[in-house]
């Protein structure tokens, strides 16, 4: 079962890293969003400094929405998702070394650029350092109900705007507790409870979203 | 118990049920909300803060009730049906959808209108009116994702376990929402605490609160008729029920 996990996710690994360009989508996205907020608020320092972590925060929900068109949409279609759910392993895990390859490819290079991108925000030192644990502590959970969302849709054609509607409103909680707590590494305070939550709703997504995702695909191979 | 459970699952007998029972239901929901009304806007006294205003508490909260019933509803219907694939369950929790998203939406519409004299604008991010519309946007989704899927049975099946991943994540987002807005207190707003209520403001309400939920089965009699009749559009029930009067005219 393990060998199965680690055989899904390198093979994931492979085709992502075998095509740059779906790779580097969501980052340009959220390097662009994350432009459009000083162009539209103005360039008040107290002001940009003020909303960087939630503007920031907010972009990294819409890349990872953006990335999740594409999460089952090549597998249904050439046959890949049958052959899983027809495999000898629970689907359960082979999907949960997709959502995890997912946040590998998806999430992790967006959590590497945030550095650079609190400069156009000017967050002091230890706002980015905050910023980013609160980003590592809190996108596994946007994976994996993405995940949920991405395999309820799975079969249809054009569902970027049925995700967004199906999964913004239950990524809420997680947006809340992650921008507040990069608020507050950013004026300097300690954000040690905001933090446990998040990772506390991570642990829960883990435990919850992989079977509600073998539920959907099955669902959606129907 | 189960032998009646079993027997009201089967179609043809729910539907005889629910034919029989909807006349009452609506004309019980009129006489509870018309009490309701009178006993609320003529016989209670006016709030000595807020008052004649307050007296949209008895359009709003029955309406918030509502809203919150129907998407336990809808998840409990989705679960039964998930588990047991019994088809009326998914028949109910889709007519309970369109339902609950008007009465969240009623209860928005009307806290709005509240919160204009007695917080001196329309919106405030206060806690339970944020987490009213996002229970809108997940009765939107539910919906939705019923719409993109065509066929009934994946569409039933789909969207039932959104409705279950929704109810798990629904305290979630209330306390999130709760928690963000104790850290961001807004300007001057004025809370909302239940003062301790007299029984002169409290029955209206009581019988305002029945009668709306009488409304909301009635409505769903309804809805869940006409689901049965598009599900079992070819079966030889129907014909028989309706009679060949309606399948010619």
């Amino acid at each position: 079962m393990l060998q199965a996990f680690q055989l899904v996710i390198s093979r994931e690994l492979q085709m992502a890293f075998r095509r740059w360009s779906d790779l580097a989508l969501p980052v340009i996205f959220f390097m662009i969003v994350c432009m459009l907020f000083p162009l539209a608020v103005g360039q008040d320092q107290a002001i940009l400094q003020k909303i960087g972590p939630g503007a920031i925060w907010v972009a990294a929900l819409l890349a990872t929405l953006l990335s999740l068109n594409t999460l089952y949409r090549e597998d249904f279609d050439d046959g890949t998702l049958e052959q899983l759910a027809l495999s000898t392993q629970p689907l359960t895990i082979l999907l949960l070394a997709k959502t995890v390859a997912h946040w590998i490819v998806t999430e992790l290079p967006l959590i590497a650029i945030t550095p650079l991108l609190t400069l156009g925000f000017n967050l002091p030192a230890e706002g980015v350092y905050g910023l980013m644990l609160t980003l590592l502590a809190g996108t596994p959970a946007l994976s994996l109900l993405g995940s949920v969302g991405a395999a309820l849709t799975a079969g249809l054609h054009q569902a970027s705007g049925l995700i967004a509607l199906l999964l913004l409103p239950l990524t809420i909680p997680i947006l809340i507790f992650g921008a507040r707590a990069a608020d507050l590494a950013a004026s300097g305070q300690s954000i040690a409870g905001p933090l446990y939550l998040l990772g506390g709703l991570s642990v829960l997504a883990l435990t919850l979203c992989p079977f509600a995702t073998a539920a959907a695909v099955r669902v959606s191979l129907d | 118990m189960w032998n009646w459970f079993h027997k009201l699952a089967s179609p043809p007998h729910f539907y005889r049920i629910a034919s029989a029972f909807e006349p009452w239901l609506l004309w019980l929901a009129i006489a509870c909300m018309l009490t309701g009304a009178y006993g609320g806007l003529v016989l209670a006294p006016a709030d000595h803060v807020q008052g004649d205003g307050f007296r949209i508490i008895y359009v709003h909260v029955p309406a918030a009730f509502l809203s919150m019933f129907s998407y336990a509803l809808m998840a409990v219907a989705s679960g039964i049906g998930l588990i047991w694939r019994m088809k009326l369950a998914f028949s109910v929790a889709a007519a309970t959808a369109p339902v609950g998203a008007a009465f969240t939406f009623l209860a928005l519409v009307t806290g709005a209108i509240w919160g204009q004299p007695m917080w001196g604008s329309y919106w405030e991010w206060d806690p339970r009116l944020t987490s009213e519309l996002i229970l809108l946007f997940l009765f939107l989704g539910y919906i939705f994702l019923r719409q993109a899927l065509a066929e009934t049975r994946q569409a039933d099946r789909a969207s039932g376990i959104l409705a279950l991943v929704g109810v798990v994540n629904l305290p979630i987002i209330h306390y999130s929402v709760e928690w963000w807005n104790s850290i961001h207190q807004g300007p001057s707003l004025i809370k909302l605490e239940a003062p301790s209520i007299t029984t002169d403001m409290l029955w209206p309400l009581l019988a305002m609160i029945i009668g709306y939920q009488l409304l909301f089965l009635a409505i769903l009699m309804t809805s869940v008729r006409t689901q049965v009749l598009q599900r079992e559009q070819n079966a030889r029930w129907i014909t028989e029920q309706l009679g060949t009067e309606n399948i010619h005219g």
